[in-house]
């Protein structure tokens, strides 16, 4: 136990100091959220509508930006090689990294996106929901994208890899992620549901991403 | 000759040489028999000719979501018994399925044209299948970017069996967002049950097409194998020299 906690504080520590990237996905997120408007044109109605769809896109893209580095980092500096020949089991390990990594980048992105959802006309009742489904789903993008950072650590083009092979696998997440925040605010269907399942694909995720990714990373590295 | 004898990749090769001769002929044969049953099906009251290209496109449907369960059983048979031709079963299944579910997605968009007035509209099967197009496209690139033939197999295995899982979840997710977003205001065929005049040809396309599955599937296998021998000796010649 005292492994894993040694763990997730060095990890956050490094996220946090010179050279980690954990306000970087938070600065990513601001920007691709400002940068709609100018796409789309600075129409407030149509901001509103479409602003729980932008600010989940946005979530997803800036927590993939730094799951590329989550095992890379390590497995260069030889420090995964140590995690591996732990005593901790390898999975309850990775569970630790990824809870370090939604710690410094998804945990950041549900805290700004009220204050994005300023920027795109989401009025506060509603945003509340809108926050309540990111904090739900942000950990199932975690989750999965570390089966994408175990499978491409040792590839020299791992991060383009990575989105490729992970974005189709979060679909469910958006889906059901958009859904709800939508439904907090236009309707027709409850709030319960779609955030329930969301929850849920969550859950399912925290069990079967640590799973793969310990088994790539068994049978890529032997 | 029982599956353990298979394991040995030199009379696994003899096997499908002699098969393959065959293979091809109950392809074409069938390809034979279906196309002309299909010419000479009668066209359907509402949407006229158009009909025929189900006879294209259902059976492609089908074999792109039996390309996955192969690799998902060969995923199983490389990571729990490490047998050494379930990665190579898995890796040449890979672009035979992608290719299938290609030609679902252009055939299904042809026949949309007529029929929806559009080339794709965002329906829930369509989007499905569209996934799992992607999802093919990004295996092939896990093993494009893998030099080493073995490792590639194994990272592929566990992509494949994830993929496995995620597609019942996509494809539930996709169904419930489909009808969130639009109502049914697609044509669809109306007939709950489907005529035998049409349904005969179709098996028989079916069985034509599973045919063409198996032939190309054995015939990248041979292929896949003869290639890891030459990289083989090539790493051989490489060492000596």
């Amino acid at each position: 136990m005292s492994a894993l906690k040694a763990l997730l504080i060095r990890d956050m520590k490094l996220a946090f100091r010179v050279g980690g990237g954990a306000l970087i996905g938070a600065l990513f997120f601001l920007i691709v959220v400002v940068l709609t408007p100018f796409a789309i044109g600075p129409d407030l109605a149509l901001l509103s509508r479409i602003g729980p769809a932008i600010l989940w896109l946005g979530a997803l893209l800036a927590s993939l930006l730094t799951l590329d580095r989550l095992f890379a980092a390590d497995y260069e500096d030889g420090s995964l090689d140590l995690i591996m020949t732990g005593r901790a089991q390898l999975e309850l390990a990775i569970l630790t990294k990824a809870l370090a990594h939604w710690l410094t980048t998804g945990l950041p992105l549900v805290i700004i996106a009220p204050l994005l959802g300023l920027l795109l006309n989401i009025d506060l009742a509603a945003m509340k929901y809108v926050a309540l489904t990111l904090l739900a789903g942000t950990p199932a993008l975690t989750f999965i994208g570390l089966i994408g950072a175990a499978l491409s650590v040792t590839l020299r083009r791992g991060g383009l890899l990575l989105a490729v092979l992970v974005l189709p696998l979060t679909i469910p997440v958006l889906i059901f992620g958009v859904a709800a925040a939508n439904s907090a605010i236009i309707g027709p269907v409850p709030f319960g549901p779609p955030f329930t399942i969301l929850c849920g694909l969550s859950l399912a995720s925290l069990v079967i991403g640590p799973l793969a990714a310990a088994a790539a990373l068994r049978h890529g590295l032997e | 000759m029982s599956f353990i004898d298979l394991a040995n990749p030199t009379r696994f090769l003899a096997l499908v040489q002699r098969l393959l001769p065959w293979l091809a002929a109950a392809t074409v044969l069938a390809f034979a028999a279906g196309l002309a049953m299909a010419f000479n099906a009668p066209d359907d009251y509402q949407q006229g000719a158009t009909v025929k290209i189900m006879f294209l496109h259902v059976p492609a449907a089908w074999l792109s979501m039996f390309g996955w369960a192969l690799m998902s059983m060969a995923a199983l048979g490389t990571l729990v018994w490490r047998h050494p031709l379930a990665d190579v079963a898995a890796k040449a299944a890979a672009p035979i399925g992608a290719a299938f579910t290609l030609m679902c997605l252009v055939t299904g968009s042809l026949w949309g044209r007529p029929m929806w007035g559009a080339f794709w509209v965002w329906d829930a099967r369509l989007t499905s299948v569209l996934v799992l197009f992607l999802m093919y496209l990004g295996l092939m690139a896990l093993y494009w970017t893998t030099e080493d033939p073995a490792r590639a197999s194994r990272a592929a295995a566990i992509l494949t069996l994830v993929g496995a899982i995620n597609l019942p979840v996509i494809k539930f997710s996709v169904d419930w967002w489909n009808t969130l977003h639009q109502p049914a205001s697609v044509i669809r065929l109306g007939a709950p049950a489907i005529h035998p005049a049409i349904l005969t040809p179709l098996l028989v396309m079916a069985l034509a097409f599973a045919l063409l599955f198996l032939t190309l599937h054995l015939a990248a296998m041979r292929n896949e194998i003869l290639r890891r021998r030459v990289r083989t000796l090539q790493l051989m010649k490489a060492d000596n020299a």
